[in-house]
């Protein structure tokens, strides 16, 4: 298709069908810790608005749950259907991970979802309290077997190779892998940080719509301080995982800075903007800063780090994308801080709820967290190349003996039916956003409409809101 | 001797995946069901009936699919880069009637024919590809340097084809015994009416599999019928014969529970019967679930977190079942 090749297509099959998962994995992380604090303050505070804050991002919870299911099944099977000889190759340890990883998802779905969607008035608040916790603490455990799968293919290490298969021979140095504590706070931090852009936004957006009623205040000032506090803790985080990189994955790093070469005794600038250019072994149009990137990866003024030319061309991940999905990153990362800084100052003229620009920006930096989360997966899983098992296998020799054309329809497949249906499903989201937390009088109401008790997460849904893309009407009879 | 972890994972996975052809069986059936039953209200009961229990149902197809490479990773790396289509289409089919199932209920009432459509769809899709997927994994794979060699469509014969309908009927006969058992009325009647020549359809293919097989397959035909083995499974084409009587004589009367406990019966021995057949490869012809092992500090490692889990999971499945029995009322739903 396009002239690609069937491991490009391969690999664009697999980017595009985890990006769209991600997303939900995400926002279930931030927004089952949320629901765990909101009903914690809720038991403890005894003030019905943290009662309707639940009940409202439970809703939205439920249905992103069910989107991050959905979209998940695909993934179980992708690494055999396309990536056979890496299954072959490293499922001795990336296939023990995933179980646990379903184990602990499927543990908690069985155990505490149900509880948590439709026991309200089943059982007491602090069992109901408990459950959402334990929902919470499951969503944490589930995406850390997932990364220390990806992180072992990142830093593998305590294996051996026997007859041409990975042959696990210490657990704990497998899963605690060098880069696994380093990508777990940050993804695990990043998905607070998307969970909070994306519950300011919606604030934001009700009061600019002049819902200005309590719920919504609260629920934008728990954002706006979420931001404050988690921004610099993100930042700080990053560059320890930068360090990390630096250590154990050089050509990566030199591929997200465009930097080629070092001349000896001179320091290296931080390349601000510019165009790497693999042909031609240089960074184009390059706008520098002298001695910053010596200083941000060696801490010393006049550092030297390895350079791409150092690192055979076969060796060498993509310096061109990974150089701007970076900056993509760092850059909405900056925009998160002003945000946070922002907030605060309008927090001290007492014009947080006021202020229409700041509410606009807020409603903007929605999906950014969202963004950023695909940038950074995009810079490390690419940076990452030629290798699907760092230093052990190239991923030319992981992927199946699939057809260009086999590869290409199924991808034209994935592509109608994941837009079609995820596209139905967080349009649907929305919906449930804009329709506001309820007020106290609908809050009962709803609290009787619980009783039932359905194990599916959708069903915490009450039925009045239509998410059908809108059909042309003749396709409907 | 030490324990033998690729016995017992071959077990594990067998039994996930039964569980998920029971469970995920009955509830693809009701939407395969879906064009004989043209009311809207009747449809609306026949959903209430799996509403509570569909999603657990599927999360079993999920933990196979990981087990599977956590215990047999050259197995899956060959059997599900030979299945590529079957197991992308049945993926697409589940994805699709999943959020058909729900976007039904939500959908105001011009949209709601079309997802109604999708629902059904989704299910004769699901099922076709799983029904060729097994049909492909019978015949079994061309393999090479422990690589599937063969081609993107060698899964695709007259074999298949009829394993791809005969799955169809069975998961409709599934279905059907199932909505006897949680309704009543004018729809269980017409479910009665329809159980009839699904059981006798049922009954058909599997004498028709254990014909095909056998000649199709020289060692198929060793297992079942050299002198020894005869004797051990006779009993089991004798079960099906009885068990296949019994569903009859039981919707001649007032049925209510037995079809469907005896119809999962009947399927239990017709999986059975397909596992004599393979024992021991767990990629056909050839491949033994020996020789696929991962490393034993792979299946070891996952067997704790398995034997932890897996009773909880049994544990919560059969509660949630206990809480939902009964007939559903037309109008009274989960919804």
């Amino acid at each position: 298709m396009l002239g690609f090749t069937a491991l490009e297509l391969a690999r664009f099959q697999f980017g595009f069908t985890i990006s769209f998962h991600i997303i939900f994995p995400a926002i279930t992380i931030g927004l089952a810790s949320y629901l765990a604090v909101l009903e914690g303050l809720w038991l403890w505070k005894q003030d019905v608005v943290h009662r309707d804050l639940y009940h409202f991002w439970s809703k939205i919870f439920a249905v992103n749950f069910a989107m991050g299911v959905v979209s998940g099944i695909v993934m179980a099977y992708q690494f055999g259907t396309n990536w056979s000889y890496f299954s072959a190759f490293a499922g001795s340890i990336t296939g023990p991970l995933l179980t646990y990883e379903v184990l602990t998802a499927f543990f908690l779905e069985a155990g505490f979802l149900g509880v948590m969607l439709f026991g309200w008035n089943k059982v007491g608040p602090g069992l109901h309290w408990f459950a959402t916790i334990m929902v919470a603490i499951g969503t944490l455990v589930s995406a850390t077997w997932i990364l220390a799968s990806n992180s072992w293919m990142q830093t593998p290490q305590g294996f051996e190779i026997i007859s041409g298969r990975v042959v696990p021979v210490d657990w704990l140095q497998v899963i605690f892998n060098p880069s696994f504590p380093y990508r777990l706070a940050h993804m695990t931090v990043a998905a607070f940080l998307a969970t909070a852009l994306f519950v300011g936004a919606s604030g934001a957006w009700h009061l600019l719509r002049g819902n200005d009623i309590r719920p919504i205040r609260i629920m934008l000032s728990m954002a706006m301080w979420m931001l404050v506090l988690v921004t610099p803790l993100q930042i700080a985080l990053g560059d320890a995982h930068g360090l990390n990189t630096l250590k154990y994955q050089p050509a990566k790093i030199a591929a997200m800075e465009g930097h080629w070469g070092n001349t000896p005794g001179q320091s290296v600038p931080l390349i601000l903007f510019g165009w790497p250019d693999m042909a031609a072994e240089k960074t184009k149009f390059a706008v520098e800063i002298p001695h910053l990137s010596s200083l941000i990866l060696t801490h010393e003024w006049n550092g030297q780090f390895p350079g791409l030319k150092e690192f055979a061309p076969d060796d060498r991940p993509n310096s061109t994308v990974v150089f701007w999905t970076f900056r993509v990153m760092v850059g909405l990362g900056v925009l998160m801080l002003l945000l946070g800084v922002w907030s605060l100052l309008l927090r001290y003229r007492r014009t947080l709820y006021q202020s229409k620009p700041f509410l606009r920006f807020a409603v903007a930096m929605g999906p950014c967290g969202l963004i950023a989360i695909l940038a950074g997966w995009l810079t490390t899983e690419i940076g990452r190349q030629p290798w699907v098992v760092y230093g052990v296998m190239r991923t030319k020799d992981a992927v199946s003996n699939h057809s260009a054309l086999a590869l290409s329809t199924t991808l034209l497949v994935f592509i109608v039916i994941y837009i079609a249906v995820f596209g139905t499903g967080v349009s649907y989201m929305l919906r449930l956003v804009a329709a506001g937390p309820a007020d106290i009088s609908d809050s009962e109401r709803q609290g009787s409409h619980q009783t039932q008790r359905p194990a599916r997460p959708l069903s915490a849904v009450p039925d009045d809101v239509d998410p059908t893309i809108d059909l042309p009407e003749s396709e409907d009879r | 001797m030490g324990i033998d972890l690729p016995l017992i994972w071959a077990i594990i996975i067998a039994f996930g995946l039964m569980m998920y052809v029971i469970m995920d069986g009955f509830d693809l059936g009701i939407g395969i069901l879906f064009p004989f039953v043209p009311d809207r209200d009747d449809r609306d009961t026949m959903v209430n009936t799996v509403a509570p229990v569909w999603d657990g149902n599927e999360t079993w197809l999920v933990l196979g699919g990981a087990a599977l490479l956590a215990a047999f990773p050259l197995a899956y790396s060959i059997i599900l880069s030979a299945l590529y289509f079957p197991l992308f289409l049945m993926l697409g089919g589940l994805i699709w009637r999943g959020v058909a199932f729900e976007f039904r209920f939500k959908a105001n009432d011009s949209h709601k024919p079309f997802w109604d459509k999708a629902f059904a769809w989704g299910s004769y899709v699901a099922t076709c590809s799983q029904g060729l997927a097994l049909g492909g994994f019978i015949n079994g794979f061309e393999v090479k340097d422990a690589a599937f060699s063969g081609g993107v469509l060698d899964w695709l014969t007259p074999f298949s084809l009829f394993t791809g309908a005969a799955l169809v009927v069975a998961y409709a006969l599934l279905g059907c015994t199932w909505l006897i058992m949680k309704t009543e009325g004018e729809l269980q009647r017409r479910m009665i009416k329809l159980a009839r020549p699904a059981t006798l359809a049922v009954l058909a293919i599997i004498i028709i599999v254990s014909i095909w097989t056998p000649l199709a397959h020289a060692d198929v035909a060793n297992r079942w019928f050299a002198l020894p083995n005869m004797l051990f499974f006779a009993p089991v084409p004798a079960l099906v014969l009885a068990t296949t009587w019994a569903i009859l004589r039981l919707l001649g009367g007032e049925p209510h529970v037995g079809p469907f406990l005896f119809t999962l019966f009947l399927l239990f021995l017709g999986y059975s019967g397909l596992a004599i057949s393979l024992w021991p490869n767990i990629v056909p012809p050839a491949i033994s679930i020996w020789e696929a092992a991962g490393p034993a500090e792979s299946m070891g490692f996952t067997l704790v977190g398995a034997l932890l889990v897996i009773p909880c999971i049994l544990a919560y499945t059969a509660w949630s079942y206990y809480v939902f029995r009964g007939k559903v009322k037309p109008g009274e739903g989960y919804h």
